[in-house]
């Protein structure tokens, strides 16, 4: 069975119809690459996914479980991991207290008054750490992290709660090219050994093509083409989308 | 009928005057994002050079006018004075250290005003024309506030063309929306701040000095003016010209039919509006979420354990204070016990706008609360004093849960707006209710019970209840509840993508900070053996504000040694002449030098040569 499964599903703003009808599942262990233009509907479609923002139409199913319109926290809590296009941490705490941070929660130790939160959950943290190469800097801050150390980061607070379903918007956005790779081989080792479904978006065809074992491609909110690289490659109306015949977006 | 379109005109005449600060403030607001609580002192500044430019002046129509339009130059000139000695330097300070500096402008105005013209109120000796009356609806309606229900409208459509057809207008509405695009655009942005500030300061100037044919310049009009003016610019929206026009009439109209049919509660019912306003449009009635400035994100401190030294140091401190009774006379201990007030109530403050980043303009509601529930215990109920002291920190606490659920939602300055509303609205009720809370005159005799009563035994207590409870809110702070609540703060995205319930957590920390601000408040009472409306009025809450950014916020030890730092300077000022001019001053150089505060200044001299 499918870990995701989203079917028709649909948002507007204003008369902008940014998603419209968009149908996938992803399934465990597999990552599925999310592709298409700017404005395609990529990033409305994440944030209905994990709960930011609510579908007009349509339902997410998450392990066979209704989830659609709960807030994040709710999504979260049943399994869902998430990365940020724009990375975001807590620029206050350490690099391993960001991680304590969201194991506190996880575990349910948020509304404890007394005991220190360092001693939360360390061991843990460090081991969350090591699987994204960050154990090194467990004690430095997160604010003065170079941007692909928040990016490896982010990545071990996605991974705290054990997700079955790992999000993640642009992982490698803002990172030199042999970063790219890096982080995208360690995303694709993490979903083989821990059976997660990957779903993410991505401008960076080498990263796309290299990693995902599917891709599906959205213009102007639906989906246009769905198959592996060679399919992809070789589909007339992604061509046309992204060279911009302008037989069928108007010109990109 | 008659008396319904005679209050509606009055009201119209008082949404003018509104109008007239308010659209100060918002340009002000809109363009350097620095919210001026020295607004009400332009004001005032206008009222009195008014005063005394137009006595000096022939009496006629014409003459009077040239005086006005002088008057609201003036005080443009000074407005941009005081833009390029102080708000210039510190445009990018985090917008609370801004409040805090133009507070004390406020400060240092008010002993201006008073060494230049003196204690008493100024009125305007009024020539015939100015007190004439026209026939409205079969009642005698004043001439001249006709012509200020004509003068609102009037600024609204020059500060239209103005915004619409000259450049400066387009520059000034593009800074308004994106700043950093209108310098990347190269446009020169100190000229263009310093302008838009003489402007917002001239308005300000002039609605000062059209108040004189129906008031006086006095000392007080500073912070009236200035709290009517932040309602109106909050519920209209910060930096909406259309929005403070209509949040003016609205408040205008309020007020006029308020002080008639409900004269006891229009200053609640004002606030009321406000509240509802804001829970329903967070960001005013025609006001735009703000955007986000960029490039502003500051590099957080860590909370680490203190450091051993700081450890010791503090024992020291611990030690000396239980030995205090030992060697302090009566008087050094009723200063002490002040102290430890005081450091409770900035500490529970620091709590919440420190690692909650809620910022709060009205903290003295909660002590307030806490020392009226230990007040009236011990009148209405003649409970003990532990009872007392048991219900000052529930009371409080239950009151800022109730209030705190309207406040969480918000954010920046709106969040710290409402709590002030809240706070003037407690205010309100304790002033006006007299059956109960005596009004003015305050409840007397609330003095602790007999075991109590020597001066050491009651400073003890207050050193345990006080300095318990701010080493309890410490301890919550290392705790995983103190990170959970940074976490809200830091990134409410990603917090909200780990699980956590940014709006509980927040309200769990606002109703603590409440409760502790009450414990103080209660034990405030009892070594005061009274409780008065000032407790609760917006001076106090100031008052917890610079203890804690004196002592840095940022720093965990910080409120404690603002709040002794504060205490110390305020004591040994108050004694002197034109304290406030001091104060104030200290302030402002404060701000500019030390915006990290003691504690700040002293961790980052700490550090210094140790790695991060």
């Amino acid at each position: 069975m499918s870990v995701l499964a989203v079917s028709g599903l649909g948002k507007s703003f204003g008369a902008v119809r940014a998603v419209d009808g968009v149908s996938f599942a992803v399934a465990a262990g597999e990552m599925l690459a999310l592709i298409g233009p700017n404005g395609a509907g990529k990033s409305t479609c994440f944030n209905m996914l994990n709960g930011q923002i609510r579908p007009e139409t349509g339902r997410i199913l998450l392990g066979g479980r209704d989830i659609t319109g709960l807030p994040p926290r709710r999504v979260w809590r049943l399994g869902v991991g998430r990365t940020f296009q724009i990375t975001a941490t807590f620029a206050s705490m350490s690099v391993r207290e960001n991680v304590q941070a969201a194991l506190l929660s996880f575990h349910r130790r948020v509304w404890r008054w007394w005991r220190p939160a360092r001693g939360y959950f360390a061991a843990e943290a460090d081991a969350l750490l090591d699987q994204v190469g960050m154990r090194a800097q467990g004690d430095r801050a997160a604010g003065v992290l170079a941007y692909g150390d928040l990016k490896r980061l982010e990545l071990a607070i996605a991974l705290a709660n054990g997700p079955t379903l790992l999000l993640m918007d642009e992982p490698t956005a803002g990172m030199a090219p042999a970063e790219r790779v890096a982080l995208m081989a360690l995303a694709r080792r993490l979903a083989g050994e821990r059976g997660i479904a990957v779903l993410f978006t991505e401008h960076d065809m080498d990263v796309v093509f290299g990693v995902a074992d599917r891709i599906l491609v959205l213009d102007r909110g639906r989906v246009i083409a769905e198959g592996d690289g060679v399919a992809i490659r070789a589909d007339a109306r992604v061509r046309a989308v992204y060279l911009g015949s302008g037989a069928t977006s108007g010109g990109h | 009928m008659d008396f319904v379109v005679v209050q509606a005109l009055t009201g119209l005449a008082g949404a003018s005057s509104l109008f007239l600060v308010a659209a100060g403030l918002t340009v002000i607001f809109g363009v350097t994002r620095v919210v001026n609580f020295a607004h009400g002192s332009l004001y005032m500044l206008g009222a009195y050079i008014g005063w005394s430019i137009l006595t000096r002046l022939p009496r006629d129509p014409a003459w009077f006018a040239a005086g006005v339009l002088l008057a609201a130059l003036a005080t443009a000139a000074l407005g941009a004075l005081l833009e390029m000695g102080l708000l210039r330097r510190i445009y990018r300070a985090p917008e609370l250290l801004q409040l805090l500096a133009t507070f004390g402008v406020v400060l240092m105005v008010q002993d201006a005003a008073l060494y230049l013209w003196g204690p008493d109120e100024l009125t305007l000796p009024r020539p015939p024309w100015l007190r004439g009356f026209v026939a409205v609806a079969g009642s005698r309606f004043p001439l001249f506030d006709l012509v200020l229900i004509g003068v609102g409208p009037l600024v609204l459509g020059l500060l239209w063309l103005l915004l619409a057809r000259t450049r400066f207008g387009v520059l000034l509405r593009a800074a308004t929306q994106d700043r950093e695009m209108v310098a990347a655009l190269g446009v020169d942005q100190t000229v263009l701040f310093t302008v838009v500030f003489a402007l917002g300061a001239g308005l300000a100037g002039l609605g000062g000095v059209l108040s004189l044919p129906d008031g006086s310049a006095n000392l007080h009009i500073d912070l009236d003016v200035i709290t009517d003016a932040f309602v109106v610019v909050v519920v209209g929206g910060m930096g909406s010209l259309p929005g403070a026009f209509l949040a003016a009439l609205l408040i205008g109209e309020l007020q006029a039919f308020g002080i008639v049919l409900l004269p006891k509660i229009t200053l609640v019912l004002v606030f009321l509006v406000m509240a509802v306003v804001l829970v329903f449009r967070p960001h005013g009635l025609l006001g735009r979420p703000q955007a986000v400035a960029r490039g502003a994100a500051e590099a957080l401190a860590l909370v680490r354990p203190a450091v051993p030294a700081l450890r010791w140091l503090g024992l020291a401190v611990l030690a000396l204070a239980l030995a205090a009774p030992l060697f302090a006379g009566p008087y050094l201990l009723s200063v002490l016990t002040e102290m430890l007030v005081a450091v409770l109530f900035a500490a529970s403050l620091h709590f919440m706008m420190g690692p909650g980043g809620m910022a709060s303009f009205g903290h003295a509601a909660w002590f307030g609360i806490g020392a009226y529930a230990a007040a009236l215990a011990t009148h209405a109920l003649a409970a003990p004093m532990p009872a007392g002291l048991l219900l000052a920190p529930l009371a409080a606490g239950a009151a800022a849960g109730l209030f705190g659920w309207f406040i969480v939602r918000l954010s920046g300055v709106y969040l710290a707006m409402l709590t002030l509303a809240f706070a003037q609205i407690v205010w309100a009720v304790v002033f006006q209710w007299d059956a109960v809370t005596g009004g003015d005159n305050g409840i007397l005799g609330v003095w602790p019970a007999r075991w109590a009563g020597d001066p050491r035994v009651y400073y003890l207590l207050a050193l345990a209840l006080c300095g318990g409870a701010a080493m309890l809110l410490r301890r919550v702070l290392y705790a995983p509840f103190g990170y959970a609540l940074r976490a809200t703060r830091d990134s409410p995205l990603r917090a909200e993508a780990i699980g956590l319930h940014a709006g509980r957590i927040r309200l769990a920390a606002f109703a603590l900070a409440g409760a502790a601000a009450g414990l103080a408040g209660g034990v405030f009472a009892y070594a005061k053996g009274s409780v008065f409306p000032t407790y609760i009025a917006v001076g106090h809450s100031v008052d917890a504000l610079v203890a804690v950014l004196l002592g840095g916020v940022q720093t965990i030890a910080g409120p404690v040694v603002g709040a002794l730092a504060y205490t110390a300077l305020f004591d040994a000022l108050l004694t002197t002449s034109f304290w406030r001019f001091k104060l104030g001053a200290f302030i402002v150089l404060l701000v500019l030098f030390f915006p990290a505060g003691i504690a700040g200044a002293a961790q980052r001299l700490w550090e210094r040569g140790r790695p991060a």
